[in-house]
């Protein structure tokens, strides 16, 4: 496994309360995040009831939903992240 | 939030409650409008008007029955709604200001997005459900749900969310439309239907003979009576306006009013009185038999009653008909001047019968005439077939009775069967029919007018010669004779023949008169010198009477001298004389 190097990722996690589906996307995203992207990742997640309008601004229809704001380009990941595979392809992420 | 307070109309009848649309027509059609508090399917192939439909529901309930509305997007950006829909003059930017309406923009790429699982529609529902609430919206259109199904793998979840959704918006009591594009086999592509099933709306768009026409059908409506025809419908730059078909009641308002033809003598000839109003006149002839003229007439003399008189011209402009007519002495600038009259003007080819039908309709909503005129009818069969026409015509004729108005359409006759065969099928709906006919004869041709029918009406039965002149029309009596009718300049002809017979008798009977008055001399003189002639004769005879009587007394006084020369004889002598003057 390799380190990739000077890429600080910023990730908004659309949630919607404490559904069973979005509990179990922020433990499967959390995993992920500690395992490949170590003290270099920021993650935000946001209770779409709550902030109806971000979920406007920002265009989020399927819950849960990730953003990547950064690095570029900007990517959607939707489920609840039982796809590790799928996952860190949508992040940009390589696996050895 | 907000409970459907303001309902503007409900039907009784039926037991559901409707919200009216504003669209033109449609409300007459779904008998109030779409189901209240209930989704609306309304599908259609590409470019059928299916968003232009659901925004203009948005936009006329916003402005027209107050109640906000929330349009959420799924093809099209804000913007680009906004700029589409500025043409027809709504104003959507002011509209969200007021916070009458929102618009919200929905966009799945596909491209940029990954499944990893797991995953609803709840982000969907949270915008939806804000959006609502945020303006206290009655009407919600989702433009088009399909859209989801491009950007997302997972069927099986869009379908139960979908499902769900429209329980949210039942939940939320919005009156919704959800539009979807036609499929294959469904009418959506991907089924909506069974998700929707309270009242589906079908939007069409065929070419017939190269002539596009746009079509609406009630495909179902549950829970409520419904006009089940294919409606057209025409988009034009007020929005929507959809034809209802035929009511569906036969229950119209008679009048037994009648109006002038504006022809003294059509009148006459219709029992004094002229056409009833709210009545249908055909008019029908050949070629330039004046059908036009009498058309114009009719909307003349409506123009100078002071009613408005709608004049849709298919074949000349109006111009040309302004000009035409000021030959025969009508002068239809003025009434267009005063606003009485009124032209429209198309070529038949324009567009299809049913979007002439719908733009005929419109016209007379917006000008409210008393007298519409259509001229020519036969020109519309260019773009129909002879039944198309007829439907058409039928429908045109039960709006205008409804609305009470009275209409002249004039027919264009040739010698060929297939235009005869719309004269007998247009002339069974209308009230009154005028044939002009021309009458050939003598090596030119003249018009004859007769009246085919005028129905509860005691009318002449006989031809008249319709003439042209520079003061208008008239009509003239014709003549019969053992050899037919004549007309024109034979009936000329025989006028001056029967004055010249005229003279020439008045002169023969003062002949005979002068004759008999010298007869009469003439045997006055006779009878004078045969009274002379009497005169002398009787004088002659008295002569001789004078002269017998001079003679005998001249004897007699002789005789006496004589007895008196014989006084010394005593009387004896001169008795024997007297004697002998006996014998």
């Amino acid at each position: 496994m390799e380190q990739e190097q000077g890429e600080y990722f910023i990730l908004r996690l659309f949630i919607a309360g404490s559904s069973p589906v979005s509990v179990r996307a922020i433990k499967n995203l959390r995993e992920i995040c500690e395992e490949f992207l170590k003290d270099r990742y920021e993650l935000e997640i946001i209770d779409a009831h709550q902030q109806p309008l971000l979920v406007r601004d920002e265009n989020v229809t399927a819950i849960p939903m990730l953003l990547k704001k950064q690095p570029e380009p900007c990517r959607r990941i939707i489920g609840d992240f039982s796809d590790r595979e799928k996952v860190l392809r949508g992040l940009g992420i390589r696996m050895k | 939030m907000a409970k459907n307070t303001s309902k503007p109309k409900s039907e009784p009848m039926t037991g559901i409650s409707k919200t009216r649309t504003g669209i033109s027509g449609l409300d007459e059609i779904t008998l109030g409008g779409l189901p209240s508090n209930r989704p609306t399917l309304i599908c259609g192939e590409a470019g059928s008007g299916k968003t232009l439909f659901s925004i203009e529901f948005i936009v006329r309930g916003a402005l027209d029955y107050n109640e906000p509305g929330v349009f959420m997007a799924f093809e099209e950006k804000a913007e680009e709604l906004k700029v589409n829909v500025a043409s027809l003059g709504f104003d959507l930017d002011q509209l969200e200001k007021d916070k009458k309406i929102r618009i919200d923009y929905v966009h799945i790429d596909r491209s940029e997005i990954e499944e990893t699982g797991e995953y609803d529609l709840e982000g969907l529902f949270i915008r939806l459900g804000y959006a609502i609430d945020s303006i206290g919206a009655k009407r919600v259109v989702l433009d088009t749900i399909e859209n989801l199904f491009s950007g997302l793998n997972n069927d099986g979840i869009l379908r139960s969310e979908i499902r769900r959704l429209f329980q949210f918006l039942k939940s939320k009591g919005v009156t919704a439309i959800i539009t979807g594009e036609r499929g294959e086999k469904s009418l959506t592509r991907q089924g909506l239907e069974e998700y929707v099933s309270d009242c589906v709306i079908l939007l069409d768009h065929r070419i017939i003979n190269q002539i596009s026409t746009r079509r609406l059908r009630i495909v179902k409506y549950r829970g409520s009576v419904h006009g089940t025809n294919e409606y057209p419908f025409l988009i034009d730059n007020e929005g929507i306006s959809v034809l209802p078909v035929t009511s569906l009641e036969l229950n119209k308002e008679v009048s037994s009013k009648c109006v002038s033809s504006g022809i003294p003598a059509l009148d006459k000839m219709l029992g004094h009185k002229g056409f009833y109003k709210g009545s249908s006149i055909l008019a029908s002839g050949t070629a330039g038999t004046g059908k036009t003229s009498i058309a114009a007439s009719f909307a003349n003399v409506t123009c100078l009653r002071k009613e408005k008189c709608l004049f849709f011209a298919f074949e000349e402009s109006p111009k040309q008909i302004i000009r035409n007519m000021r030959s025969i002495g009508m002068d239809l600038q003025a009434h267009l001047d005063s606003g009485y009259l009124s032209f429209y003007a198309s070529r038949p080819t324009l567009y299809g019968l049913e979007m002439h039908l719908v733009a005929i309709h419109k016209a007379i909503r917006k000008f409210k005439p008393d007298v519409v005129i259509l001229d020519p009818i036969t020109n519309l069969i260019t773009i129909g077939s002879v039944s198309e026409v007829k439907t058409m015509l039928v429908r045109l004729i039960d709006f205008l009775q409804a609305e009470q108005i009275t209409v002249m359409f004039t027919a264009l006759t040739l010698n060929n069967i297939v235009n005869e065969q719309t004269d007998e099928g247009v002339s069974s709906l209308v009230d009154a029919w005028l044939l002009i006919r021309d009458i050939e004869n003598n090596g030119e041709r003249n018009r004859g007018l007769y009246i085919m029918k005028s129905r509860g009406m005691k009318h002449s039965n006989q031809v008249r010669e319709f003439v042209i002149t520079d003061g208008g029309l008239d009509l003239e009596d014709v003549f019969l004779t053992e050899d037919g009718v004549l007309t024109g300049s034979a009936r000329a002809a025989r006028l001056l023949l029967e004055q010249t017979g005229e003279v020439i008798h008045a002169q023969a009977i003062s002949r005979k008169d002068r004759e008999l008055i010298r007869k009469k001399k003439v045997l006055e003189s006779k009878i004078d010198s045969l009274r002379s002639e009497f005169e002398s004769v009787e004088e002659e005879l008295n002569k001789v009477y004078v002269e017998e009587a001079l003679k005998k007394q001249i004897m007699g006084d002789t005789l006496s001298k004589m007895t008196d020369l014989r006084r010394g004889n005593t009387g004896f002598s001169s008795k024997k004389i007297v004697k002998k003057n006996k014998k």
